[in-house]
């Protein structure tokens, strides 16, 4: 009825539409197609949602939902002193009071202040609470029990809803995508982690042992733990790690409550005989240890639980352990009341079903990779276990603290509990704080320890940044040599980005998401398990345990549980989607039915990975023109066609449920759904690859790497920040050959790279291995052209005697200049912005009081304490410096400084110091391709090919490139940039789609070109023409931020290591480059054996020794101390290296002694 | 295998044959002439198609390759002009760095004859280092302020700021000494005052001042007088077999218009190859094979220059070719040269 409702509406708005001539500027001939047109849902789509809508959508769900669960699970502190006090939490907000907007927070520092300021962005945690003082009941409102880190761009952050305008007056970046949170002035992110999914039954089986298990892992707020239902030669049963033992089957069903053999046959295998056959051997097991009654397996099982009680609980029966065992540890996720374990007993049957099911069809195991078996836990999820941990340690503290003071007999004044709750406020603050900035997820609950879950916010590139904020970390160990949780899973499509994962060990561990994807959060359960008995699912407590499992049957699982049972499954599904569709139920909530184990599973729990796709019905798509006509005059959001049914989410088991059409002609009658736009299957960073439906699929996974390292626009707001070290290239150009996704991801707004004339051929020899040879007149006008900024930072102490850090000013010579090491000073000790800085030049010039260390009692000041003028005096003579200075082989200039207070009170000072680079020998560039050169040689232009129209190439690469690597959308790339520029239009090379290559030669020879892109050639250097013809066009290249000036090293003499008088190691430290192992065996088999001994002993670590040839150890000043004489004391050269294995052999008590003899 | 004695190089579907040069002396006994001078004048021809105040194209006829790319090289590189190469900047409180913008203003080409200029000597001390005759000085002065008779509603910021951009014009000449007699009547000015070098905002000023020297494109691109100074050779297309009818069209659309005619038999002809930018689109085609050949005339060089706009293209060349009769002039006098 309702939908035929919506579709006359749809109808007769359509219809409206027609009737119109002119409709909005668009008449009635101006085509939609919907086939072409549908891609248009996709910009709506991250119009609504945004880039990084799941970390937004989680933490707001954290902030907004979950906080007030966690508070409510645990609103009450009582005390053991006092029965009669009490306080209760009725509400906790973030951001705003009880009489504020949750829409409009309170007004916060600004996120680029806290940058800058080395802050946290963070916001007010209110709560309200009810507590007693004396025999009066009080409520207070809006105590703050500490800050909350604010998620950047979340419904509580100051940037959310802003527009471009008042973003600039905030010094953001409209572009930046937010969903990441700023501590003590760094950006760090909460990677997406994936784990294998909680409270659900995975069966798996070791085909060596012949074990079947099916095992589920408890997750609740309180605690967390696995279960296993296993299967040893034939016989059945259950193991927990609080039990010591595995319990047989039968015996546990028993202690559930299910005493009946009849019944546990019944709800374990139903009337299958084969079932049966395989289950019945487990009757015996218990019949022999002589277990019936209920009373007498809970009482079998608690003499095996494991028992950790607490110090003052009370000592429970064996019975009680039992119980409790049943009740609280087995299965943890489902709650038990009243003692009533029919719930229980029924998931513990089903479990064992499904490996009796497995022991027969040994087909029937899950796959830990299937997609729809992962959840995806994000920040939300992991600041909500966080803050519960700190929540309960804050009320523990508080509830000690009154028990303390509860207990002295007599108080003078009247007690009030909130003067001694605002104690440890600190804890949360901190604690949340030292996670997030740490990365170190430590919960006493769940004995987590989980290390390296926030990393620093990449701010290399504008993609990296995004593309950081959509990687998904897995919780598998890196060094494990498996590849089944690396390999590409079908179930993954359109999900996951299939190109952009890293290379090396954590290669297809780490992922990433693809364009359109959406994480669900939770969803309440009681309205759909009520929903479910409304469309005619029976109660499962009512079910009679026979006809559960009888053929035809159909088990509805909510979340994994058996909830009910269904006749006509097709049916229920059907109806359920039907109102999922007319927004009835939350369009996050996944239906599917898995026929194998005759069961209708929903779920509506977070963490699964959805994506929209549009409705097909009756082999017709349900988004007509109309409705993208109505997108397209900006009257329909996104949303608009998730509320008429046209379009909704699937999760990846729903997914499996339907048969969705790539494109319009592939609808068959079955179709149920069809793609909004095919190349949604990438992410944001492969996205940027052009024609990357051409490449061979590993060179689009190097670029994916490759363009987190491009040079480029990082921000709008990138000259007012003030990173550790930001690379920008001057001229950044948008591609010529672009995507779609480019400009959804906005990179033609902030690009990173160049539109270079490239020349494919080979030049000089100096472009072997993928090196570039690279126009010296284009370096000249800017091409590649980058800065690099780097911060330094310094604070002016404060010490405990009240002395502090101190700018002192610039000193001049006899002729009024400054000094050498002073001149990018200012008067003020700081260096002045725009002043050069050269090596060994000072930029603040700190001076540390001497006495810093002195304590403030004791010392000899105290007696000066009526002398301060004196005093005074004293203080100033007293500073020893300690000038930040500038060290590096090219000088700098000075882009910034600031100067500010931080969290502490202390002056922060920090000055930005820039380079400009221009491309030189050396540095690396690469294409959008996964094909990286470095710069082989810079030529000049006379001597560069040309062309009929005299162009020269910016750059030439070297045709070897090709064959192997088989990059063929580069070529594409190549064709359809060089007609783009000749037609003056910018082309697409969008994945599935993009340009046709067809008509992009038709342009070039339109245009008066070879079709194929190549060109005729001359040389530079002789003027005659190439006898080949040359492939010459516009490609797109990006500068990585790898460059020879960072890199440089060289040394001659320098510093040693301490302990072995041998050089140092590495450039940071000015090390000696290291003639390894292998180079030393070269030396050995060409004989040089003088070389050896320079290079090895003399340059290096060189000692002399005297040798005591009496008794073989070594002496000192030509004397023995073992011997006590100087009489057969020789002097030699020994590396100081051995010279220290000899005394440390000594140490041992070992004594290594010298033969000392002539070679020759 | 073409003829070795052929000036035309051919252009195949898949390469270009018979490249090389061969008129220079003893590279055969039959073939060129060379280097004697009579022969030479002979054949050589200079044709003048056009030229404008910044472009030029003319071909060179019967002249070998090597003196033909001397004379590109010379132009693109050797050829001196007048660039900004110091910027002393006492205040810039743009968006634009100090260095980028240096950069950007050494870019911007400068009206000045470059022979009214000497080499600065640069092993002379600071001091002496620029003079009055070597270095021209300009300046560039720009505060950015509100409009107050902004109209309102337009928000664009040319009309809601006074200098919101700023202008290659905006460079302010500022004769040093004798300068101001030299300059006097053609001031130093960008050629193009249009460039911009800037996007100010109000409150923010650029306060610069530019040294201008001389300087040769092999130093820096910035000093080069050419935008592209090139050449091609002159295509050539040989009809081997009549091309009538349908053929004939499809013929003619293979090139750019005008190169191919019809005539009123409805046969094509060649018509002015000179348009032809030789894109072997009519090799493609099967039904034109056997039936066409092209190739470009080896010694006739079709020249474009085009002038960033301080000298004219013409003198560009003539200057080239002076600065190559100086090298040979100092060859034939070096020592080595004079062994025998």
């Amino acid at each position: 009825m309702g939908r035929i409702d919506v579709e006359m509406k749809d109808a007769d708005e359509a219809f409206d539409d027609l009737l119109e001539p002119v409709y909005k500027g668009k008449s009635l001939t101006d085509p939609i197609d919907t086939a072409k047109d549908k891609w248009n849902l996709l910009p709506a789509f991250l119009k609504v949602k945004g880039l990084v809508k799941q970390h937004l959508d989680s933490y707001n769900f954290f902030v907004d939902v979950d906080l007030r669960k966690i508070v409510k699970a645990n609103q009450l502190v009582l005390s053991d002193v006092d029965p009669s006090f009490y306080l209760k939490y009725l509400d906790i907000r973030v951001g705003y009071k009880s009489n504020g907007d949750p829409k409009r927070p309170e007004v916060l520092l600004p996120p680029h202040e806290c940058r800058l300021r080395d802050l946290t962005y963070s916001a007010p945690i209110y709560v309200d609470v009810e507590y007693t003082r004396g025999k009066k009941i009080i409520i207070h409102r809006d105590l703050e029990i500490g800050r909350m880190p604010i998620m950047l761009r979340s419904n509580k952050c100051i940037l959310n809803g802003r527009t471009e305008k008042e973003m600039a007056y905030l010094n953001e970046c409209p572009l930046d995508p937010g969903g990441y949170f700023i501590v003590n002035g760094t950006e760090k992110v909460i990677l997406v982690q994936e784990q294998l999914s909680k409270n659900r039954i995975i069966v798996e089986s070791d085909g060596k042992k012949g074990i079947v298990q099916a095992s589920v892992t408890s997750s609740t707020h309180e605690r967390k733990s696995k279960t296993y239902v296993i299967s040893k030669n034939g016989k059945i049963f259950l193991k927990h790690n609080s039990i010591s033992e595995e319990v047989p089957i039968v015996i546990v069903l028993k202690a559930a409550g299910i005493v009946s053999d009849l019944e546990i046959l019944q709800l374990v295998c139903g009337d299958d005989s084969v079932y049966q056959d395989i289950f019945s051997v487990n009757f015996e097991e218990a019949s022999k240890l002589g277990i019936f009654t209920q009373r007498e397996a809970l009482e079998y099982i608690g003499r095996k639980v494991k028992t950790v009680r607490r110090m003052n609980s009370p000592k429970l029966t064996i019975l009680q352990e039992g119980t409790e065992a049943i009740a609280t540890t087995i299965v943890a996720h489902l709650t038990v009341e009243d003692l009533d374990f029919r719930e229980k007993a029924l998931y513990i049957a089903t479990m064992t079903r499904r490996v009796v099911m497995t022991m027969h069809n040994p087909k029937l195991i899950d796959d830990r990779d299937y997609a729809g078996n992962k959840r995806l836990e994000l920040a939300g999820q992991l600041l909500s276990l966080l803050f519960e941990d700190l929540f309960k340690k804050f009320n523990n503290d508080f509830k000690a603290n009154l028990d303390k003071i509860l207990k002295k007999p007599s108080r003078a004044s009247e007690f009030d509990a909130l003067l001694h709750i605002n104690i440890h406020s600190n804890n949360v603050t901190a604690g949340l704080n030292r996670a997030i900035s740490t990365g170190n997820w430590s919960l006493k609950r769940f004995k987590m320890e989980r290390a390296g879950v926030t990393h620093v916010l990449s701010r290399l590139s504008y993609i990296a940044a995004l593309g950081m904020m959509t990687r998904i970390s897995s919780q598998f160990e890196k060094s494990r040599k498996v590849s089944g949780p690396r390999a590409l899973q079908p179930s993954q499509f359109g999900m996951l980005c299939p190109a952009d994962t890293p290379e090396g060990e954590a290669c297809g561990l780490v992922k990433n998401l693809a364009l359109m994807t959406h994480i669900t959060t939770d969803n309440e359960e009681a309205p759909i398990r009520k929903l479910c008995y409304l469309l005619g699912a029976e109660d499962i407590s009512l079910a009679d345990s026979a006809t559960i499992h009888t053929n035809g049957t159909f088990g509805v699982y909510l979340n994994g549980t058996m909830i009910g049972t269904t006749r006509y499954p097709i049916e229920f599904v059907r109806k359920f989607r039907h109102l999922r569709r007319r927004g009835k139920v939350s369009a996050f909530v996944s239906i599917h039915t898995n026929v194998h184990q005759s069961a209708v599973h929903i779920a509506a729990d977070g963490g699964r990975i959805c994506r929209p796709l549009i409705i097909v019905e009756n082999g017709k798509s349900r988004v007509k023109a109309g409705h993208l006509r109505k997108l397209k005059n900006d009257e329909w959001r996104f949303d608009d066609f998730l509320s008429h049914g046209l379009v909704e989410y699937l999760d990846v088991n729903e997914e499996n449920d339907s048969l969705i059409a790539l494109y319009e002609e592939d609808i068959v009658p079955a179709t149920t759904h069809i793609e909004i736009e095919p190349f949604t299957i990438l992410g944001a960073v492969a996205g940027l690859i052009p024609y990357p439906h051409h490449n061979q699929s590993p060179r689009n996974t190097y670029q994916c790497a490759m363009g987190k390292q491009a040079i480029g626009a990082i921000g709008y707001n990138q000259f007012r920040r003030i990173d550790t070290l930001l690379y920008l290239l001057c001229y950044p150009e948008q591609p010529m050959v672009k995507t779609k996704t480019i400009e959804l991801v906005k990179y033609d707004q902030l690009p990173a790279g160049h539109n270079a004339t490239v020349a494919v051929m080979s030049y000089s020899g100096y472009d072997i291995e993928d090196a570039l040879i690279l126009n010296k007149a284009s370096i000249d006008r800017g091409f590649g052209r980058c800065q690099v900024l780097r911060k330094n930072t310094s604070v002016l102490k404060r010490y405990p005697n009240h002395t502090k850090d101190i700018v002192s000013g610039m000193r001049v010579d006899k002729e009024g200049k400054p000094i050498f090491q002073h001149a990018a000073l200012g008067q003020d000790g700081l260096a002045e912005v725009g002043s050069p800085i050269q090596s060994g030049q000072m930029y603040i010039n700190k001076c540390v009081p001497s006495n810093a260390m002195e304590s403030v009692v004791g010392g000899p000041q105290q007696n000066n304490r009526n002398q301060p003028q004196e005093q005074q005096q004293d203080h100033e003579q007293q500073f020893r410096e300690a000038p930040m200075v500038y060290r590096g082989p090219e000088k700098s200039y000075v882009d910034q400084v600031m100067m500010t207070v931080g969290d502490n009170d202390q002056a922060l000072i920090k000055v930005l110091l820039r380079q400009t680079r221009r491309p030189e020998l050396g540095d690396k560039f690469s294409s959008r391709h996964g094909q990286k050169g470095v710069c082989g040689m810079i030529v000049k232009q006379e001597d560069m090919p040309f062309s009929d129209q005299g162009i020269s190439p910016d750059i030439i690469m070297n045709p070897h490139g090709f064959p192997s690597r088989m990059t063929v959308g580069k070529m594409m790339e190549l064709v359809s940039g060089k007609a783009g520029v000749l037609r003056g239009t910018l082309e697409y090379g969008t994945c599935f789609g993009g340009s046709d290559l067809d008509d992009m030669s038709k342009v070039l020879v339109e245009k008066g070109f070879n079709y194929g892109g190549k060109d005729m050639l001359y040389s530079g250097t002789t003027g005659e023409a190439l006898q080949a013809y040359i492939f010459f066009g516009p490609i797109y290249y990006q500068k990585l931020k790898h460059m020879v000036l960072d890199k440089m090293h060289a040394r001659a003499r320098g510093p040693r290591a301490v302990l072995t008088r041998q050089p140092t190691e590495g450039r940071s430290r000015d090390g000696g480059l290291r003639l390894g192992e292998m180079e030393r065996d070269c030396v050995i088999a060409y004989g040089a054996s003088q070389l050896l001994l320079e290079r090895l002993m003399l340059s290096s670590d060189a000692f002399d020794v005297d040798i005591c040839q009496g008794c073989g150890l070594m002496g000192y000043n030509g004397w023995c101390p073992m011997c006590k004489s100087s009489e057969n004391i020789v002097k030699m050269t020994i590396p100081y290296a051995a010279k220290l294995l000899f005394q440390e052999l000594i140490s041992m008590n070992i004594a290594p002694r010298l033969k000392l003899s002539d070679v020759f | 295998m073409t003829d070795l004695g052929s000036n035309i190089i051919g252009i195949e579907e898949d390469r270009v044959t018979n490249t090389h040069s061969n008129d220079f002396p003893a590279y055969s006994q039959s073939i060129g002439s060379g280097w004697d001078l009579e022969a030479f004048k002979k054949k050589f021809q200079l044709n003048v198609s056009f030229i404008t105040e910044r472009t030029a194209n003319f071909d060179l006829i019967g002249l070998d390759t090597s003196i033909a790319n001397a004379y590109r090289r010379i132009m693109i590189s050797e050829v001196p002009s007048v660039a900004i190469e110091y910027v002393y900047i006492f205040n810039n409180t743009s968006v634009i760095q100090d260095e980028v913008l240096s950069h950007r203003l050494g870019l911007v080409p400068l009206k000045v004859d470059p022979d009214l200029l000497t080499w600065v000597d640069q092993s002379a001390d600071e001091k002496d280092k620029f003079t009055d005759e070597n270095t021209i000085v300009l300046t560039l002065n720009v505060t950015c302020t509100k409009n107050p008779n902004a109209t309102k509603g337009d928000n664009r910021p040319e009309n809601l700021y006074r200098n919101s951009n700023v202008y290659a014009r905006d460079l302010k000449f500022e004769p040093q000494g004798r300068q101001l007699e030299t300059f006097k009547d053609h001031p130093v000015v960008p050629c193009d005052p249009d460039i911009l070098l800037a996007k100010l905002r109000p409150g923010q000023e650029i306060s610069l001042r530019a040294h201008c020297i001389l300087g040769i494109g092999s130093d820096h691109a910035k000093f080069s007088p050419v935008a592209t100074a090139s050449y091609r050779l002159m295509p050539q297309i040989n009809i081997l077999q009549p091309i009538t009818g349908q053929d004939a069209l499809k013929f003619q659309e293979c090139f750019p218009s005008g190169v191919i005619g019809i005539n009123e038999k409805g046969e094509a002809f060649v018509k002015d190859p000179r348009k032809d930018t030789v894109s072997r689109e009519v090799l493609r085609h099967e039904r034109f094979k056997g039936k066409v050949t092209l190739g470009r005339v080896r010694d006739h060089f079709i020249y474009n220059v085009e002038s960033t706009g301080a000298m004219t293209p013409e003198e560009i060349f003539f200057k080239s070719v002076r600065i190559l009769r100086n090298k040979a002039e100092y060859i034939r006098n070096c020592p080595i040269g004079n062994v025998n």
